[in-house]
Protein backbone atom coordinates (compact mmCIF):
# COMPACT_ATOMS: atom_id res chain seq x y z
CA UNK A 1 0.00 0.00 0.00
CA UNK A 2 1.84 3.06 -1.15
CA UNK A 3 0.57 6.51 -0.53
CA UNK A 4 1.90 9.38 -2.55
CA UNK A 5 2.88 12.19 -0.25
CA UNK A 6 2.52 15.65 -1.67
CA UNK A 7 6.20 16.44 -1.35
CA UNK A 8 7.32 13.08 -2.70
CA UNK A 9 8.70 11.65 0.53
CA UNK A 10 8.48 8.00 1.50
CA UNK A 11 6.37 7.19 4.58
CA UNK A 12 9.46 6.81 6.77
CA UNK A 13 11.28 9.85 5.56
CA UNK A 14 11.65 12.92 7.72
CA UNK A 15 11.75 16.45 6.36
CA UNK A 16 15.14 18.16 6.20
CA UNK A 17 16.19 19.15 9.73
CA UNK A 18 18.16 22.23 10.57
CA UNK A 19 19.25 23.59 13.92
CA UNK A 20 21.20 26.74 14.74
CA UNK A 21 22.14 27.61 18.29
CA UNK A 22 23.06 30.91 19.87
CA UNK A 23 20.81 32.93 17.57
CA UNK A 24 19.69 35.41 20.23
CA UNK A 25 22.07 37.76 22.00
CA UNK A 26 20.42 38.49 25.37
CA UNK A 27 19.09 35.00 26.07
CA UNK A 28 21.32 32.67 28.06
CA UNK A 29 20.63 29.96 25.51
CA UNK A 30 18.69 29.94 22.28
CA UNK A 31 18.04 27.72 19.29
CA UNK A 32 16.14 27.85 16.05
CA UNK A 33 14.90 24.47 14.88
CA UNK A 34 13.33 23.81 11.51
CA UNK A 35 11.72 20.65 10.18
CA UNK A 36 10.84 21.40 6.58
CA UNK A 37 8.74 24.57 6.74
CA UNK A 38 7.89 24.33 10.44
CA UNK A 39 10.19 26.67 12.34
CA UNK A 40 10.36 27.34 16.05
CA UNK A 41 12.60 29.67 18.01
CA UNK A 42 13.32 28.80 21.65
CA UNK A 43 15.08 30.95 24.25
CA UNK A 44 16.22 29.97 27.74
CA UNK A 45 16.78 32.33 30.62
CA UNK A 46 18.05 30.93 33.84
CA UNK A 47 18.52 29.61 36.36
CA UNK A 48 17.09 32.62 38.16
CA UNK A 49 16.68 32.73 41.89
CA UNK A 50 13.39 31.87 43.54
CA UNK A 51 10.48 29.66 42.62
CA UNK A 52 6.79 30.34 42.16
CA UNK A 53 4.42 29.83 45.07
CA UNK A 54 3.12 26.39 44.20
CA UNK A 55 6.43 24.92 43.17
CA UNK A 56 8.64 22.76 45.34
CA UNK A 57 11.62 24.85 46.57
CA UNK A 58 13.78 21.79 47.01
CA UNK A 59 14.04 21.36 43.26
CA UNK A 60 14.68 23.62 40.30
CA UNK A 61 11.54 24.49 38.41
CA UNK A 62 10.94 25.06 34.72
CA UNK A 63 8.57 27.69 33.40
CA UNK A 64 7.40 27.63 29.80
CA UNK A 65 5.84 30.47 27.83
CA UNK A 66 4.45 29.59 24.43
CA UNK A 67 3.88 32.36 21.93
CA UNK A 68 1.82 31.48 18.86
CA UNK A 69 2.55 33.07 15.53
CA UNK A 70 -0.75 34.95 15.43
CA UNK A 71 -3.76 35.28 17.61
CA UNK A 72 -4.37 35.30 21.33
CA UNK A 73 -3.14 32.79 23.83
CA UNK A 74 -5.85 30.18 24.30
CA UNK A 75 -6.28 26.67 25.63
CA UNK A 76 -4.19 25.06 22.89
CA UNK A 77 -1.19 27.18 23.93
CA UNK A 78 -1.75 26.34 27.60
CA UNK A 79 -1.81 22.66 26.76
CA UNK A 80 1.43 22.93 24.81
CA UNK A 81 3.00 24.82 27.71
CA UNK A 82 2.01 22.11 30.18
CA UNK A 83 3.24 19.23 28.01
CA UNK A 84 6.52 21.02 27.28
CA UNK A 85 7.05 21.88 30.94
CA UNK A 86 6.50 18.33 32.16
CA UNK A 87 8.66 16.88 29.38
CA UNK A 88 11.54 19.22 30.15
CA UNK A 89 11.20 18.64 33.89
CA UNK A 90 11.77 14.97 33.26
CA UNK A 91 15.01 15.56 31.34
CA UNK A 92 16.56 18.30 33.46
CA UNK A 93 18.48 17.32 36.57
CA UNK A 94 16.34 19.27 38.99
CA UNK A 95 18.33 18.63 42.14
CA UNK A 96 21.44 20.53 41.03
CA UNK A 97 20.11 24.08 41.44
CA UNK A 98 17.30 23.98 44.01
CA UNK A 99 15.03 26.97 44.49
CA UNK A 100 15.66 28.38 41.01
CA UNK A 101 13.47 28.90 37.98
CA UNK A 102 14.57 28.32 34.41
CA UNK A 103 12.31 30.08 31.90
CA UNK A 104 11.87 28.80 28.43
CA UNK A 105 10.14 30.94 25.83
CA UNK A 106 8.96 29.29 22.63
CA UNK A 107 8.05 31.44 19.65
CA UNK A 108 6.35 29.80 16.70
CA UNK A 109 7.80 31.20 13.50
CA UNK A 110 5.89 29.03 11.08
CA UNK A 111 3.55 26.10 11.59
CA UNK A 112 3.55 23.52 8.84
CA UNK A 113 2.70 20.39 10.79
CA UNK A 114 4.39 18.60 13.73
CA UNK A 115 4.55 21.83 15.71
CA UNK A 116 4.88 20.42 19.21
CA UNK A 117 7.69 17.98 18.34
CA UNK A 118 9.57 20.79 16.60
CA UNK A 119 9.19 22.96 19.71
CA UNK A 120 10.40 20.18 22.00
CA UNK A 121 13.48 19.64 19.82
CA UNK A 122 14.17 23.38 19.74
CA UNK A 123 13.80 23.64 23.54
CA UNK A 124 16.23 20.78 24.05
CA UNK A 125 18.81 22.45 21.82
CA UNK A 126 18.27 25.77 23.61
CA UNK A 127 18.77 24.12 27.01
CA UNK A 128 22.04 22.62 25.78
CA UNK A 129 23.09 26.03 24.49
CA UNK A 130 22.40 27.55 27.90
CA UNK A 131 24.37 24.85 29.66
CA UNK A 132 21.48 23.64 31.84
CA UNK A 133 22.38 20.17 33.22
CA UNK A 134 20.34 17.45 31.52
CA UNK A 135 20.07 13.71 32.11
CA UNK A 136 19.69 12.97 28.44
CA UNK A 137 18.25 14.70 25.40
CA UNK A 138 14.68 14.40 24.24
CA UNK A 139 13.89 13.58 20.64
CA UNK A 140 10.36 14.35 19.48
CA UNK A 141 8.62 12.99 16.44
CA UNK A 142 5.13 13.03 14.93
CA UNK A 143 3.54 9.94 13.40
CA UNK A 144 0.28 10.13 11.55
CA UNK A 145 -2.09 7.34 10.65
CA UNK A 146 -3.84 7.16 7.31
CA UNK A 147 -7.24 5.56 6.71
CA UNK A 148 -5.73 2.30 5.48
CA UNK A 149 -3.51 1.93 8.55
CA UNK A 150 -0.30 3.21 6.96
CA UNK A 151 1.96 5.09 9.35
CA UNK A 152 3.72 8.18 8.02
CA UNK A 153 6.36 10.15 9.85
CA UNK A 154 6.67 13.92 10.15
CA UNK A 155 3.51 15.10 8.38
CA UNK A 156 2.97 18.54 6.93
CA UNK A 157 -0.05 20.58 8.02
CA UNK A 158 -2.15 19.43 5.08
CA UNK A 159 -1.32 15.81 5.81
CA UNK A 160 -2.13 16.24 9.50
CA UNK A 161 -5.55 17.60 8.66
CA UNK A 162 -6.38 14.86 6.18
CA UNK A 163 -5.26 11.94 8.31
CA UNK A 164 -7.58 10.23 10.72
CA UNK A 165 -5.20 10.46 13.67
CA UNK A 166 -1.72 11.55 14.65
CA UNK A 167 0.56 10.98 17.61
CA UNK A 168 3.33 13.14 19.04
CA UNK A 169 6.00 11.01 20.69
CA UNK A 170 8.99 12.10 22.73
CA UNK A 171 11.70 9.56 23.41
CA UNK A 172 15.11 9.82 25.04
CA UNK A 173 17.95 9.97 22.56
CA UNK A 174 19.87 6.79 21.80
CA UNK A 175 22.95 6.29 23.86
CA UNK A 176 26.31 5.61 22.24
CA UNK A 177 27.80 3.68 25.08
CA UNK A 178 31.02 1.73 25.55
CA UNK A 179 29.49 -0.18 28.43
CA UNK A 180 28.11 -3.66 27.79
CA UNK A 181 24.45 -3.89 26.79
CA UNK A 182 23.15 -5.46 30.03
CA UNK A 183 23.83 -2.38 32.13
CA UNK A 184 21.31 -0.24 30.30
CA UNK A 185 18.49 -2.71 29.97
CA UNK A 186 15.40 -2.75 32.12
CA UNK A 187 13.58 -6.08 32.08
CA UNK A 188 14.98 -6.82 28.65
CA UNK A 189 13.98 -3.44 27.21
CA UNK A 190 16.53 -0.74 26.60
CA UNK A 191 16.28 2.61 28.34
CA UNK A 192 16.08 4.41 25.06
CA UNK A 193 12.90 2.57 24.20
CA UNK A 194 11.00 4.12 27.04
CA UNK A 195 8.49 6.81 26.24
CA UNK A 196 8.79 10.23 27.86
CA UNK A 197 5.70 11.88 26.43
CA UNK A 198 2.82 10.91 24.20
CA UNK A 199 -0.04 13.12 22.98
CA UNK A 200 -2.56 11.71 20.55
CA UNK A 201 -5.23 13.34 18.43
CA UNK A 202 -8.00 11.42 16.72
CA UNK A 203 -9.21 7.86 17.14
CA UNK A 204 -7.05 4.85 16.32
CA UNK A 205 -6.88 1.25 17.38
CA UNK A 206 -4.48 0.20 20.14
CA UNK A 207 -2.45 -1.87 17.65
CA UNK A 208 -2.08 1.15 15.37
CA UNK A 209 -0.76 3.14 18.31
CA UNK A 210 1.82 0.49 19.18
CA UNK A 211 2.81 0.36 15.52
CA UNK A 212 3.34 4.15 15.51
CA UNK A 213 5.44 3.77 18.66
CA UNK A 214 7.74 1.28 16.96
CA UNK A 215 8.16 3.47 13.90
CA UNK A 216 8.84 6.45 16.13
CA UNK A 217 11.55 4.54 17.98
CA UNK A 218 13.23 3.58 14.73
CA UNK A 219 13.23 7.18 13.57
CA UNK A 220 14.70 8.53 16.80
CA UNK A 221 18.07 6.97 16.06
CA UNK A 222 18.33 9.11 12.91
CA UNK A 223 17.32 12.24 14.78
CA UNK A 224 19.67 11.42 17.66
CA UNK A 225 22.57 11.25 15.22
CA UNK A 226 21.62 14.62 13.80
CA UNK A 227 21.37 16.11 17.29
CA UNK A 228 24.68 14.65 18.38
CA UNK A 229 26.50 16.07 15.35
CA UNK A 230 24.81 19.41 15.65
CA UNK A 231 25.26 19.90 19.37
CA UNK A 232 28.98 19.15 19.43
CA UNK A 233 30.71 22.25 20.74
CA UNK A 234 32.33 24.19 17.92
CA UNK A 235 35.70 24.24 19.60
CA UNK A 236 37.87 23.56 16.58
CA UNK A 237 36.93 26.78 14.74
CA UNK A 238 37.22 28.92 17.90
CA UNK A 239 40.65 27.64 18.80
CA UNK A 240 41.83 28.34 15.24
CA UNK A 241 40.70 31.95 15.58
CA UNK A 242 42.36 32.35 18.96
CA UNK A 243 45.60 30.72 17.91
CA UNK B 1 12.30 11.24 69.14
CA UNK B 2 15.29 8.95 69.28
CA UNK B 3 17.85 7.98 66.72
CA UNK B 4 17.16 5.81 63.66
CA UNK B 5 17.91 2.14 64.02
CA UNK B 6 20.79 0.46 62.22
CA UNK B 7 19.00 0.44 58.87
CA UNK B 8 18.58 4.25 59.09
CA UNK B 9 14.86 3.68 59.20
CA UNK B 10 12.90 6.10 61.34
CA UNK B 11 9.65 4.29 60.84
CA UNK B 12 9.78 2.28 64.03
CA UNK B 13 10.58 5.34 66.09
CA UNK B 14 8.01 7.88 64.97
CA UNK B 15 4.28 8.05 64.52
CA UNK B 16 2.76 6.95 61.26
CA UNK B 17 1.31 10.37 60.39
CA UNK B 18 4.61 12.12 60.97
CA UNK B 19 6.44 9.57 58.80
CA UNK B 20 3.81 10.03 56.10
CA UNK B 21 4.40 13.79 56.03
CA UNK B 22 8.16 13.73 56.31
CA UNK B 23 9.08 10.83 54.06
CA UNK B 24 6.09 10.43 51.74
CA UNK B 25 7.87 8.44 49.07
CA UNK B 26 9.27 5.90 51.51
CA UNK B 27 5.89 5.61 53.19
CA UNK B 28 4.31 4.74 49.85
CA UNK B 29 7.07 2.38 48.80
CA UNK B 30 6.66 0.40 52.02
CA UNK B 31 3.03 -0.10 51.05
CA UNK B 32 3.70 -0.81 47.38
CA UNK B 33 6.15 -3.58 48.20
CA UNK B 34 3.22 -5.35 49.89
CA UNK B 35 1.02 -4.62 46.83
CA UNK B 36 -1.35 -2.39 48.68
CA UNK B 37 -1.97 1.34 49.09
CA UNK B 38 -2.51 3.36 52.27
CA UNK B 39 -6.28 3.43 51.70
CA UNK B 40 -6.25 -0.41 51.56
CA UNK B 41 -6.92 -0.56 47.83
CA UNK B 42 -5.07 -3.10 45.68
CA UNK B 43 -2.79 -1.42 43.15
CA UNK B 44 -5.01 -1.96 40.12
CA UNK B 45 -8.34 -1.05 41.68
CA UNK B 46 -10.12 2.25 41.15
CA UNK B 47 -12.04 4.05 43.89
CA UNK B 48 -15.80 3.73 44.41
CA UNK B 49 -17.64 5.61 41.70
CA UNK B 50 -21.10 7.18 41.93
CA UNK B 51 -23.03 8.92 39.17
CA UNK B 52 -26.24 10.79 39.76
CA UNK B 53 -28.20 12.36 36.92
CA UNK B 54 -30.26 15.52 36.98
CA UNK B 55 -28.36 17.29 39.73
CA UNK B 56 -29.00 20.78 38.30
CA UNK B 57 -32.70 21.35 37.69
CA UNK B 58 -32.36 24.54 35.66
CA UNK B 59 -30.15 23.03 32.99
CA UNK B 60 -31.11 20.89 30.02
CA UNK B 61 -28.90 18.01 31.13
CA UNK B 62 -26.72 17.56 34.19
CA UNK B 63 -24.93 15.01 36.28
CA UNK B 64 -22.83 14.70 39.40
CA UNK B 65 -19.98 12.19 39.31
CA UNK B 66 -17.83 11.13 42.23
CA UNK B 67 -14.75 8.95 41.97
CA UNK B 68 -13.66 8.44 45.56
CA UNK B 69 -13.59 12.00 46.87
CA UNK B 70 -13.12 13.72 43.52
CA UNK B 71 -16.45 15.36 42.72
CA UNK B 72 -17.47 16.90 39.41
CA UNK B 73 -20.72 18.63 38.56
CA UNK B 74 -21.52 18.87 34.83
CA UNK B 75 -24.36 20.85 33.32
CA UNK B 76 -25.40 21.44 29.73
CA UNK B 77 -27.33 24.41 28.41
CA UNK B 78 -28.58 24.41 24.86
CA UNK B 79 -28.77 27.56 22.78
CA UNK B 80 -29.73 28.13 19.19
CA UNK B 81 -27.09 29.68 17.02
CA UNK B 82 -26.25 29.95 13.32
CA UNK B 83 -23.98 27.16 12.19
CA UNK B 84 -20.62 27.92 10.62
CA UNK B 85 -20.24 28.16 6.87
CA UNK B 86 -17.91 25.13 6.74
CA UNK B 87 -20.47 22.81 8.28
CA UNK B 88 -23.97 24.21 7.79
CA UNK B 89 -25.71 21.03 8.92
CA UNK B 90 -23.86 20.51 12.17
CA UNK B 91 -24.26 21.87 15.66
CA UNK B 92 -21.36 22.26 18.06
CA UNK B 93 -20.20 21.70 21.63
CA UNK B 94 -18.28 24.12 23.84
CA UNK B 95 -16.61 22.72 26.95
CA UNK B 96 -15.39 24.73 29.90
CA UNK B 97 -13.78 23.13 32.94
CA UNK B 98 -13.75 25.28 36.07
CA UNK B 99 -11.71 24.76 39.19
CA UNK B 100 -13.19 27.13 41.76
CA UNK B 101 -11.28 27.70 45.03
CA UNK B 102 -13.65 25.32 46.83
CA UNK B 103 -12.01 22.32 45.22
CA UNK B 104 -8.50 22.48 46.56
CA UNK B 105 -6.29 24.48 48.94
CA UNK B 106 -3.89 25.10 46.06
CA UNK B 107 -6.38 27.09 43.98
CA UNK B 108 -6.82 30.72 44.98
CA UNK B 109 -9.45 33.18 43.60
CA UNK B 110 -7.11 35.38 41.60
CA UNK B 111 -4.99 32.60 40.15
CA UNK B 112 -6.80 30.09 37.96
CA UNK B 113 -5.37 26.59 38.21
CA UNK B 114 -2.88 25.69 35.49
CA UNK B 115 -4.54 22.40 34.67
CA UNK B 116 -8.02 23.85 34.07
CA UNK B 117 -7.64 25.03 30.44
CA UNK B 118 -5.63 21.90 29.61
CA UNK B 119 -8.38 19.62 30.91
CA UNK B 120 -11.03 21.70 29.07
CA UNK B 121 -9.21 21.21 25.80
CA UNK B 122 -8.59 17.51 26.40
CA UNK B 123 -12.26 16.96 27.23
CA UNK B 124 -13.37 18.70 24.06
CA UNK B 125 -10.94 16.71 21.93
CA UNK B 126 -11.95 13.41 23.54
CA UNK B 127 -15.68 14.10 23.21
CA UNK B 128 -15.47 15.23 19.60
CA UNK B 129 -13.08 12.58 18.34
CA UNK B 130 -14.78 9.68 20.09
CA UNK B 131 -17.97 10.55 18.22
CA UNK B 132 -20.22 10.37 21.26
CA UNK B 133 -22.74 12.62 19.53
CA UNK B 134 -23.36 12.98 15.86
CA UNK B 135 -23.20 16.75 15.44
CA UNK B 136 -25.68 16.49 12.58
CA UNK B 137 -28.35 15.55 15.12
CA UNK B 138 -27.92 18.97 16.66
CA UNK B 139 -28.94 20.71 13.47
CA UNK B 140 -32.37 22.37 13.24
CA UNK B 141 -32.58 24.11 9.89
CA UNK B 142 -29.68 23.58 7.56
CA UNK B 143 -27.59 26.68 7.18
CA UNK B 144 -29.80 28.78 9.44
CA UNK B 145 -30.11 27.31 12.92
CA UNK B 146 -28.38 24.65 14.94
CA UNK B 147 -27.93 23.80 18.60
CA UNK B 148 -24.84 24.80 20.53
CA UNK B 149 -24.37 22.72 23.67
CA UNK B 150 -22.52 24.63 26.39
CA UNK B 151 -21.05 22.06 28.75
CA UNK B 152 -19.75 23.46 32.04
CA UNK B 153 -17.99 21.21 34.46
CA UNK B 154 -17.28 22.40 37.97
CA UNK B 155 -14.77 20.62 40.11
CA UNK B 156 -16.10 20.60 43.65
CA UNK B 157 -13.41 18.46 45.24
CA UNK B 158 -10.05 17.82 43.59
CA UNK B 159 -8.62 14.58 44.93
CA UNK B 160 -6.73 13.20 41.93
CA UNK B 161 -7.86 11.74 38.60
CA UNK B 162 -9.60 14.99 37.61
CA UNK B 163 -9.82 14.16 33.92
CA UNK B 164 -11.46 10.77 34.56
CA UNK B 165 -14.15 12.23 36.79
CA UNK B 166 -14.75 15.16 34.44
CA UNK B 167 -15.15 12.88 31.41
CA UNK B 168 -17.51 10.62 33.35
CA UNK B 169 -19.66 13.55 34.45
CA UNK B 170 -19.73 14.95 30.88
CA UNK B 171 -20.85 11.59 29.46
CA UNK B 172 -23.51 11.25 32.18
CA UNK B 173 -24.76 14.78 31.51
CA UNK B 174 -25.09 14.00 27.80
CA UNK B 175 -27.05 10.87 28.59
CA UNK B 176 -29.43 12.98 30.71
CA UNK B 177 -29.74 15.74 28.10
CA UNK B 178 -33.22 16.55 26.80
CA UNK B 179 -33.29 18.99 23.92
CA UNK B 180 -35.84 21.76 24.48
CA UNK B 181 -38.74 22.27 22.09
CA UNK B 182 -38.45 25.23 19.78
CA UNK B 183 -40.52 26.63 16.98
CA UNK B 184 -40.05 29.25 14.33
CA UNK B 185 -41.89 32.47 15.10
CA UNK B 186 -43.21 35.05 12.62
CA UNK B 187 -39.94 36.92 12.33
CA UNK B 188 -38.14 33.75 11.34
CA UNK B 189 -36.39 33.31 14.65
CA UNK B 190 -36.36 30.27 16.83
CA UNK B 191 -38.15 30.67 20.11
CA UNK B 192 -38.40 28.29 23.01
CA UNK B 193 -41.82 26.83 23.48
CA UNK B 194 -42.54 27.25 27.16
CA UNK B 195 -44.33 24.65 29.20
CA UNK B 196 -47.59 26.57 29.54
CA UNK B 197 -48.07 26.92 25.81
CA UNK B 198 -47.40 23.29 25.09
CA UNK B 199 -50.95 22.28 25.82
CA UNK B 200 -52.58 25.00 23.67
CA UNK B 201 -52.70 25.21 19.94
CA UNK B 202 -49.68 26.91 18.47
CA UNK B 203 -49.68 29.13 15.40
CA UNK B 204 -46.63 27.49 13.96
CA UNK B 205 -45.73 23.84 14.32
CA UNK B 206 -42.78 23.28 16.64
CA UNK B 207 -39.73 21.77 15.06
CA UNK B 208 -39.71 18.87 17.53
CA UNK B 209 -42.88 17.64 19.12
CA UNK B 210 -41.37 16.83 22.48
CA UNK B 211 -38.10 17.12 24.30
CA UNK B 212 -36.01 14.52 22.64
CA UNK B 213 -32.96 12.66 23.83
CA UNK B 214 -29.72 12.54 21.98
CA UNK B 215 -28.57 9.10 20.95
CA UNK B 216 -25.10 8.42 22.28
CA UNK B 217 -22.98 6.53 19.84
CA UNK B 218 -19.61 5.45 21.12
CA UNK B 219 -18.98 6.62 24.65
CA UNK B 220 -15.44 7.46 25.81
CA UNK B 221 -14.20 6.23 29.19
CA UNK B 222 -10.84 6.95 30.71
CA UNK B 223 -8.45 5.79 33.40
CA UNK B 224 -5.41 7.56 34.78
CA UNK B 225 -2.57 5.36 36.02
CA UNK B 226 0.57 6.33 37.87
CA UNK B 227 3.88 4.75 36.93
CA UNK B 228 6.46 4.42 39.66
CA UNK B 229 9.49 2.17 39.18
CA UNK B 230 7.87 -1.14 38.27
CA UNK B 231 4.49 -0.43 39.83
CA UNK B 232 1.37 0.73 38.07
CA UNK B 233 -1.27 2.32 40.29
CA UNK B 234 -4.74 2.87 38.90
CA UNK B 235 -6.86 5.91 39.81
CA UNK B 236 -4.50 7.98 41.95
CA UNK B 237 -5.49 10.30 44.78
CA UNK B 238 -4.10 13.83 44.96
CA UNK B 239 -1.43 12.73 47.43
CA UNK B 240 -0.24 9.92 45.16
CA UNK B 241 -0.18 12.25 42.14
CA UNK B 242 1.94 14.82 43.93
CA UNK B 243 4.51 12.31 45.19
CA UNK B 244 4.84 10.07 42.15
CA UNK B 245 4.68 12.47 39.27
CA UNK B 246 4.46 10.26 36.21
CA UNK B 247 0.94 9.53 35.05
CA UNK B 248 -0.60 8.20 31.87
CA UNK B 249 -4.25 8.74 30.89
CA UNK B 250 -5.83 6.29 28.44
CA UNK B 251 -9.21 7.06 26.89
CA UNK B 252 -11.02 4.24 25.10
CA UNK B 253 -14.39 4.38 23.44
CA UNK B 254 -17.03 1.68 23.66
CA UNK B 255 -15.89 0.09 20.39
CA UNK B 256 -12.47 -0.52 22.00
CA UNK B 257 -10.58 2.08 19.98
CA UNK B 258 -7.98 4.39 21.48
CA UNK B 259 -9.27 7.94 21.64
CA UNK B 260 -6.31 9.36 23.49
CA UNK B 261 -3.13 8.20 25.20
CA UNK B 262 -1.76 11.13 27.14
CA UNK B 263 1.53 10.93 28.99
CA UNK B 264 2.91 14.39 29.65
CA UNK B 265 6.54 13.79 30.59
CA UNK B 266 7.41 12.58 34.05
CA UNK B 267 10.56 11.02 35.50
CA UNK B 268 9.56 7.43 34.67
CA UNK B 269 9.80 6.25 31.06
CA UNK B 270 6.95 4.11 29.80
CA UNK B 271 7.91 0.90 28.05
CA UNK B 272 5.57 -0.97 25.74
CA UNK B 273 4.67 -3.47 28.47
CA UNK B 274 3.56 -0.67 30.79
CA UNK B 275 1.48 0.93 28.04
CA UNK B 276 -0.23 -2.36 27.24
CA UNK B 277 -1.00 -2.94 30.88
CA UNK B 278 -2.52 0.52 31.26
CA UNK B 279 -4.71 -0.11 28.22
CA UNK B 280 -5.84 -3.44 29.68
CA UNK B 281 -6.71 -1.76 33.00
CA UNK B 282 -8.69 0.88 31.13
CA UNK B 283 -10.66 -1.81 29.32
CA UNK B 284 -11.62 -3.38 32.61
CA UNK B 285 -12.55 -0.01 34.08
CA UNK B 286 -14.65 0.73 31.00
CA UNK B 287 -16.90 -2.23 31.79
CA UNK B 288 -17.39 -1.04 35.37
CA UNK B 289 -18.16 2.51 34.29
CA UNK B 290 -20.58 1.36 31.58
CA UNK B 291 -22.56 -0.58 34.19
CA UNK B 292 -22.62 2.40 36.54
CA UNK B 293 -23.92 4.73 33.85
CA UNK B 294 -26.53 2.25 32.64
CA UNK B 295 -27.76 1.83 36.19
CA UNK B 296 -27.98 5.60 36.68
CA UNK B 297 -29.96 5.99 33.46
CA UNK B 298 -32.41 3.22 34.36
CA UNK B 299 -32.91 4.65 37.87
CA UNK B 300 -33.74 7.99 36.35
CA UNK B 301 -36.19 6.55 33.87
CA UNK B 302 -38.11 4.80 36.60
CA UNK B 303 -38.75 8.09 38.40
Amino acid sequence: MEIDRADGRSPNQLRPLSCSRGVLNRAHGSARWAQGNTQVLAAVYGPKGGTKKNENPEKASVEVIWKPRTGQIGKQEKEYEMVLKRTLQSICILTIHPNTTTSLIVQVVHDDGALLPCAINASCAALVDAGIPLKHLAVAICCCLAENGLVMLDPTKLEEEKMKAFVYLVLPNSILSVLPEESSSVKGEQMEHGLITSVTHGVMSVDDYLHCLERGRAATSKMSDFLRRNLQPQLSSDSLKAG
Amino acid sequence: MGTPDTAGDWSSEMEVDAFRRLFPLRYYERHLSESIRPDARPLKKARDTIVSLGAVASSDGSALAKIGSTTMLAAIKMEVMTPSVDSPDEGSIAVEFHMPPICSPVVRPGRPAEVAPVISKQLLDSLLSSGIIDLKELSLIKGKAAWMAYLDIYCLDADGALFDAALLSAVAAFSHLRIPVVSLNDEGRMVMVSKELEGEKLDKEPVDKERRKISLKSIPFSLTCILHKNYILADPTFEEESIMETFITVVLNSSGQLVSLYKPGGPVLAHTSAIQECVALTRQRMKELQEIIDEAISTMEID
